[in-house]
């Protein structure tokens, strides 16, 4: 298993034509069963044509009818990124990974609503990763993002992160120590976006092939609190946290747009202090989150 | 990006939000004529800065006649003014508002924001109006109404006559506090704010609703979009280091502390400056060189690290995934030689082409101590500024 993705998932590139899209879509095709995922691009001007011999299509609608996926990523520029999303979730995929950085705060809120309506009335539920994350991988399956895919390794502990790099940080100590990955999730630094820690944590708690969960966090919202809380409650696994900016100022925007503290709440001082209490086993030095994985299972 | 209150004003007005007369002013004697085209017997000497708290710090003054607006403004122009959101050295005030008096009956307060709960957006209302929102919010967090907006169908007049009656507007007010509400709700979605906030909001005498104050922020992704709102930066209110490392396409913040750092992507950044301080110093900086460094940038970022004087040496942490460890490593190397840096400097580096890039540290004949761990970087730069 693994969670959201494996190696059979056929996967929509949606800005494939564009040079990141290019430069993602051939590292994505190299690593693993990448060639049997990505399936197909969608770009209206360039119907008809390929890339890396991945047919193009007109619309997300058409390129799934014509080859089964049920998976899209985004790397549409900022302006047209949310159209992105919704053209993705009107198409009835499962999942749609948005990688863009920089999509207006509003243009989210808006596709976000939209996305709740249709649920409510009845329509499909597409699940959105992101958007300004660096996707999911399944280590030995299939990667969907921009996470450098050699320092990952097949395994049982799942990861998940707002952050890139401090995702490949967590990844790359578990795979130095021996520990393999069943799933590596960035969940974007954004303020409005999709799945959280909370509903990752979820899928983590129910896969059979996930042993362990290092969570990791950072200031700002209360994704991490929530997530402990359900966690609390609900999770039968061990789990390492860790959340960045204990040292960074009230009010002051932390790179990610959603990394600043409003309130007593979202310091990383409090969410360290949730988890413990929820009962994670918590750190502060990010140094430390393989080797405490290790002692727990 | 932030605003002064004078182009809030300019904003909500827009919208139908009554706001009052006045006119923006960059010296005393501009201060002066614009009282006296006014007219009236009161009028309000306002410094205009982007921090808030200005009252407090004596930014804020009634005259009463055109020699007190002359001289409340002679004070203020100039001043360092200090609050709770400027820091210990304060503001330079290098322009000022001239609005008459207004006859206040009542104070209230409202503002709109992005709720990440909900993904929708909250107008909140009070009846403590004038007051530090956040002490009311700790202390009778009961007299904050709040409502939450699905931007498909935006502020409804149930929704807003809501928040009209529960902060206490009189029913022969309600309707124009109905009208502010929507406009500064329409203002918000438009200009594409992330905070816009009214405090106080006024209920006068004869039963007119005005806006007193204004304070927006805006979404800066957003900003491409927003001409208007982006002729409005006044770049005198910014960090210039700030500034000159956006220009660069760097995500940079100074702090208090004496340790630099420069590090890929926001989370690994503020991870890296979290380490130093466990391992017993304080950074100077958050440094995100994001995810395509060039060796130009690199050097830029040293450059800009080491403008600030309090800094003692240098923490380089590099994840290699797509960007690769070599090509940092060249980066780090020619930035050092340019700068002639003369601090300690500790470069961990993971990921791509780890090896190649020690080895190009390792020759190029610099002192570059080198770690493999985070908490082996933060221990080394430590001892090596203490």
């Amino acid at each position: 298993m693994s969670i959201l993705i494996n190696k059979d998932t056929k996967i929509i590139t949606q800005g494939i034509t564009g040079k990141t899209g290019q430069f993602h879509t051939e590292k994505c095709q190299e690593y693993a069963n990448g060639k049997n995922c990505f399936v197909a691009g969608v770009n209206p001007k360039k119907a008809g044509e390929s890339i890396f011999g991945i047919p193009i299509y007109g619309s997300v609608k058409e390129a799934a009818a014509q080859t089964g996926a049920t998976v899209s990523v985004i790397y549409v520029p900022p302006p047209g990124a949310a159209a992105a999303i919704w053209e993705a979730v009107e198409a009835d995929l499962d999942l749609v990974v948005c990688i863009t950085e920089g999509i207006p705060v509003r243009d989210m809120l808006v596709v976000r609503n939209k996305m709740l309506r249709k649920e409510a009335a009845g329509g499909k539920k597409t699940l959105l990763l992101g958007p300004n994350c660096p996707g999911l991988i399944t280590p030995d399956e299939v990667k969907i993002g921009i996470m450098p895919g050699h320092i990952h390794r097949k395994g049982r502990i799942g990861v998940v992160s707002r952050s890139g790099t401090l995702t490949y940080e967590a990844v790359g100590q578990l795979t130095e120590i021996g520990l393999g990955q069943s799933s590596a999730v960035g969940t974007g630094g954004d303020p409005i976006n999709g799945l959280k820690h909370i509903d990752i944590m979820r899928l983590f708690n129910d896969d059979p092939e996930t042993d362990a969960v290092i969570m990791i966090g950072e200031i700002g919202g209360p994704d991490e609190a929530d997530a402990a809380q359900w966690c609390k409650a609900n999770m039968k696994k061990p789990i390492v946290g860790f959340i960045a900016g204990v040292t960074a100022p009230a009010g002051k925007r932390m790179g990610h747009a959603g990394a600043l503290i409003s309130g007593g709440a979202d310091t990383a001082d409090a969410k360290l202090a949730i988890m413990e209490e929820c009962g994670f086993k918590v750190t502060r030095d990010p140094s430390e989150m393989g080797k405490l994985i290790k002692a727990m299972i | 990006m932030k605003i002064h209150e004078y182009q809030g004003k300019e904003l909500l007005k827009k919208f139908g939000v009554v706001v009052p007369r006045g006119v923006f002013c960059p010296t005393v004697d501009d201060a002066v004529k614009a009282a006296e085209s006014l007219g009236g017997k009161v009028w309000v000497v306002k410094a205009q800065i982007h921090a808030g708290g200005r009252g407090k710090g004596g930014g804020v003054k009634v005259a009463k006649s055109l020699d007190e607006v002359r001289q409340y403004a002679s004070q203020i122009l100039g001043m360092q003014l200090v609050t709770h959101q400027t820091g210990p050295a304060g503001q330079k005030v290098r322009r000022l508002l001239i609005e008459e008096g207004a006859d206040i009956r009542k104070e209230y307060y409202v503002a709109a924001l992005t709720d990440r709960t909900t993904q929708k957006v909250a107008m909140m209302a009070s009846s403590e109006g004038g007051m530090d929102i956040e002490k009311v919010a700790h202390d009778t967090p009961e007299k904050i109404l709040k409502v939450f907006i699905d931007p498909v169908d935006g502020l409804s007049d149930a929704q807003a006559t809501e928040l009209a009656v529960g902060i206490g507007v009189p029913a022969e007010s309600v309707a124009q506090a109905v009208a502010t509400l929507q406009g500064l709700y329409r203002c918000y979605m438009e200009t594409d704010a992330s905070l816009a906030e009214i405090n106080p909001l006024i209920l006068e005498g004869n039963g007119n609703i005005k806006a007193i104050d204004a304070k927006f922020n805006f979404d800066s992704n957003s900003l491409y979009r927003q001409p208007e709102i982006m002729a409005f930066r006044d770049l005198d209110e910014e960090d210039a280091d700030e500034l000159e490392a956006s220009k660069h396409d760097l995500s940079y913040i100074s702090l208090d502390g004496n340790i630099g750092c420069l590090v890929n992507g926001a989370g690994l950044a503020m991870a890296t400056m979290d380490t130093i301080k466990l391992f017993g110093a304080e950074p100077a900086n958050f440094l995100d060189v994001g995810g395509g460094a060039t060796t130009e940038k690199v050097t830029e970022a040293f450059k800009i690290m080491l403008k600030n004087p309090k800094v003692k040496g240098i923490l380089v942490n590099i994840f290699g995934g797509i960007m690769r460890c070599d090509t940092i490593a060249t980066g780090v190397v020619a930035a050092a030689r340019e700068t002639h840096l003369a601090v300690p400097l500790v470069v961990r580096m993971k990921g791509t082409n780890e090896d190649i890039g020690k080895k190009i540290l390792g020759e190029s004949g610099l002192p570059i101590i080198t770690a493999d761990s985070m908490a082996d970087a933060a221990t080394k730069i430590v001892a090596a500024v203490s």
